[in-house]
Order: C-alpha cells, then structure tokens, then sequence
C-alpha cells in the first residue's frame, strides 16, 4: 500500500514566481493495483513520481509505504523496493556496458557490490531466458554494448531490468513516449505482461490515452496538482477514450491551450 | 639503445599513473587535476620513508595508499559539499603542494645513497654484488603489470561494474539502491593511488624527490590515455588498459624526440604542444567540450 497524505509542493519559494502544484494532495494505492495517470502538461505527473521517489523534496506531507513514513529517506535508498522507468530510453541502462554486464548489474541490486565476479556464469542462463522473453532477439548478442541497441531495444532491457529483482512498486514515467508507435504498442504489451506476472504495484504517466484506458485497473487525471478524476475497477472498464478525451478538452480550455 | 631504454622505463613509470587517469578521464568522466599533486605526494611519501630506513618495497603500498587518501579527499570535496569536479582537482592540487613538502621536509631530497627498490642488499645479494642494468627496467615492468592485471580484475568485479556504472550512467547506480557519490569517491581514491604509486617508482628510479615533478603530470596522464586509446582502441584483443600504458611510452617518446631538437627547459612546452596535437588528431575533445559548455 502506497499512500501520499497531505502532500505540499512549491516551486519556486519566495520568489515572485512561486507556484503552489500540490496542497493537501492525497493518493493512496493499493497493493497490486495498477494506476494509469494522464493529465496535461504542467499537471504534476512527473512531479508526482519524483515525490514519491525522492528525486525532488517534498515541502510537507507524507509518503507511506505500508505505513511507513519515507519522506526522510534518500533518492537512492527508496530504490531499493522501487523500480523506475524513464521517458528517455537512455536513463535505464549503460550505453558502454554489454547487455550481459548491464544483466548482471541489475540482478545484484540490493545486494553487495564486492570483490565477487561481476557476471556470474550460473546466472547466464537465466539472462537469456529473460532475454528471449523479449522477443527482440537480444539473447543472442548479450556481449555486445547496449549504447549499439535501438531507443525500442534499450527500453524493452530497462523494463526488465528495473523488474529483475523483487520491488514492491514499479514507476513508468512516460515510458513509452519517447518511441514509435509499434515498438511503443510492443513496450506497453510487455509492460502489462510484467505487471501481471509479478504482481506489482505500478504507477504509470503517459500522454497516450488510449493506454491509460485499454491498460491498468485505476485512471487518475491530473489538473493543476488535482485528481479531477479517479475511476477504479468497473467504473474504468467503461470508460471510452472519448469520454476522458472530452474531459482533457475542457481542462486544456481552462488553461488557455 | 640506453636512449630507448630510458624511454621505455620512464613510458611504463608513467603508464602507470596514466592507468589512474585513465579511471578518471575515461571511466568516471571526471577530469581530475588532484594528480598534479598526489604524483608528487607518492614521491616525498617514499623519499621521506626512505629517509627514515624504512624497506623500499614497502615504499609502493604505502604510496598507493596515501594517494588514495588524497584521492578521498577530492571526492568528498566534490560530492560532499558539491564544489564542480575540475575546482575539487585544482583545490586539492594546490593544497597538495604544501603537504608534499612537509611530508618531504624540503623541496629537494637526494636519493642516491639509499636503498631503492632497483639497488638494495637483497637485490645485490642474488646477483653477487653488483645489479645488471637490465634488472631496473625488469623492475618497472613488473609493478606496471601488476597493476595493470590488477586493475583489468577490479574492473571485473561487481564492485568494478558499479564504478564503469556510474561514469557511463550514474542514474542507474541511483536506481541499483547505490549511493552515487560513494562510488565515485572510490573511483578517485583507487586513481589517486595508482597516480602515487607511479610517482614513488619514478622518485626511485631518478633517485630524487623534487617537489616540482608533479608539474604537467595531469597532461601527460590525459595524453597517454587519449593516444593510447585512439590508436590501439580499436584493436579489439587489447584491452584498454594495456593501450593505455603503451600510449605512456609512445608519447614518452615523442617528447624525448623533440626535446633533441631543442633545450631542456623547453620541456614543459613541448609536453603541452604534443598534447594540443594529440587532442586536435584525435577528435576526443569535441565530446568534451560539447558537454561543459
């Protein structure tokens, strides 16, 4: 369970441009649940998802984890039960590193980096299976460098390895935004198929309705640091695309877009 | 032929330092100019150890570690209180200085008298009496390739993943749960000792601590490291470490070659003229530059 109570957020303080995006914001996600969150730009998205993983400070509130309280803890100490997708192909992996060290890399996460080999030969295996689940044919070339993959390639290995150990929450940032349409559809098949298996706990922003509405069991839109709509179980199951569409018009007019 | 000796040994002296550049530069993307400072450091750590009759092998670990101490110490200047990389270097660098000659007690510490790691009883004792000159050069390569072998291991580990990890794409160390700072302060300590330890083989080899011998040493580390990787980069059986190293000796001798033509105070010159050469036919600057600006 994910709660945010009483979330504070400003930009800017004290500045003649200070601009409040959160006050008493709240969001509670249950575990399991897979939310899908639009909203136009400036909303407070991504915001959302740095607050919760600790990439920007919160200026009040709280971020609950099963109850516990982890606003105080660092970016990189909330990784280890968080996984993160990001909009940018290139965040997920290491460009210079092969797809079998970047593997390796992501399977030790929350264990310790010592002296111990860096691959370690019984776990090849279980790479490539989780390779040739892709579909994309990198189980073949796990010792060639990741920077050499297409922006589909890099992501598709980014998702799997941000969900290769056990976390308890998985972050899309617009994960598929930055792809083509195919390889997007292809990205957002696997993703659902990720989830599903593994059961997890996944917060996902994107522009792109139609997988707001075909995927996830919740649908969250944000305006101006609000939910203007929060529809779950079968109340999102009737939701067309034309129905949020409507919604995301009448917002942007308010705003002047 | 004692003219190409003289080079090689001073190639892989300096090969070695530019192993510790090469972690910076290259791997952690940081350009680290504490080496101006803890090349020095490594020498008047060993002459003052020397000094005081302590065994001159003993000399290489404990040089190795004080680099690594003021490697440290760069690190947390960078990360601690988030001072830019090149400012951490130069503050250090400049610090350095002072600390070098108290370690050192003056700027200038004859070594000739002493044992060295090249002339010692032990050394006498195998060869009866007096050491082939061969025996120097043997010496160097040891300790360079053992340091190579070691480094290429490290680099191995997870723990050396991490470090190629973090220079490549620190976002992802974030996400591995690994603080980021941490690794780099790593990376800079294991550079700054390599960079040490070469300047305790070379105040060995030139029997001499001289507090101005760190001067210019960033820029020959930098050098090797750029000509060693453009040209046998690309070779792909050769691992970059070992490029490195002959990149060291390769531009050892480019300015040995220039310095025939003109006086030995042109030294310093024309170490920064090749490098300017070497930068301009490598292309590696344009990456650079692009990205600090």
């Amino acid at each position: 369970m994910l709660e945010l109570k009483n979330i504070h957020k400003f930009y800017n303080p004290g500045t003649i441009n200070e601009m409040c995006l959160f006050e008493n914001f709240n969001l509670s996600v249950p575990t399991g649940q897979f939310v899908s969150v639009v909203g136009s730009n400036g909303s407070g998205k991504t915001s959302l998802l740095n607050l919760i993983c600790g990439s920007i400070e919160l200026d009040g509130g709280q971020v609950l984890i099963d109850g516990k309280d982890i606003a105080k803890q660092k970016e990189y100490q909330r990784q280890k039960y968080i996984g993160r997708v990001y909009q940018n192909p290139a965040m997920g992996t290491c460009p210079q590193m092969t797809i079998l060290e970047n593997m390796s890399l992501a399977d030790n996460k929350g264990k310790f980096f010592g002296l111990k080999r860096g691959t370690e030969k019984a776990r090849i295996e279980f790479y490539r299976e989780n390779l040739r689940q892709l579909g994309l044919g990198l189980e073949d070339k796990m010792d060639i460098r990741v920077g050499a993959l297409s922006g589909g390639q890099r992501q598709a290995m980014a998702l799997l390895m941000s969900t290769m150990t056990p976390i308890d929450f998985l972050i899309l940032d617009e994960h598929t935004a930055a792809l083509d349409p195919k390889t997007a559809d292809l990205i957002m098949e696997l993703t659902d198929k990720i989830v599903r298996e593994k059961q997890l706990t996944t917060i996902m922003v994107t522009h792109n309705l139609r997988y707001a509405v075909e995927y996830g069991d919740r649908l969250l839109m944000m305006h101006q640091g609000q939910a203007v709509l929060d529809a779950a179980g079968e109340e999102k199951k009737k939701i067309q695309i034309d129905d949020i569409l409507e919604r995301f018009n009448e917002i942007s007019i308010e705003c002047g877009n | 032929m004692d003219f190409i000796l003289t080079i090689i040994e001073q190639g892989l002296i300096y090969g070695i330092l530019a192993l510790g550049v090469y972690i910076t530069y290259k791997i952690l993307d940081f350009p680290d100019l504490t080496v101006d400072g803890s090349f020095p450091m490594g020498a008047a750590v060993t002459a003052a150890l020397i000094k005081a009759g302590v065994n001159a092998y003993l000399t290489l670990p404990i040089a190795f570690f004080a680099g690594a101490l003021a490697g440290v110490c760069t690190g947390l200047i960078h990360v601690k209180f988030k001072v830019r990389d090149l400012l951490s270097g130069i503050i250090m660098m400049t610090g350095l200085y002072t600390i070098n000659l108290k370690i050192a007690g003056t700027n200038n510490v004859p070594l000739f008298s002493q044992e060295t790691i090249f002339k010692n009883e032990f050394l006498e004792g195998i060869f009866g009496g007096t050491i082939p000159a061969y025996v120097k050069i043997v010496m160097i390569l040891i300790i360079a390739a053992v340091s190579k072998i070691l480094l290429d291991l490290y680099l191995k580990t997870k723990s050396g993943y991490l470090l190629r990890a973090v220079g490549d794409n620190e976002n992802l160390v974030t996400s591995l749960a690994k603080d980021k700072g941490n690794v780099k302060i790593l990376g800079l300590a294991i550079a700054n000792g390599l960079v040490a330890l070469s300047g305790c083989v070379f105040a060995q080899e030139q029997k001499v601590f001289d507090i101005s011998s760190g001067v210019g040493s960033i820029v020959l580390g930098l050098a090797s490291v750029i000509i060693g990787i453009s040209l046998f980069g690309k070779i792909s059986v050769m691992k970059a470490t070992t490029a490195v190293i002959l990149g060291s000796i390769l531009y050892k001798a480019c300015v040995a070659a220039a310095i025939k033509f003109f006086d030995p105070t042109s030294m310093k010159l024309i170490t920064a003229v090749l490098f300017l050469a070497v930068l301009i036919i490598s292309m590696d600057r344009k990456k650079k530059v692009k990205k600090s600006a």
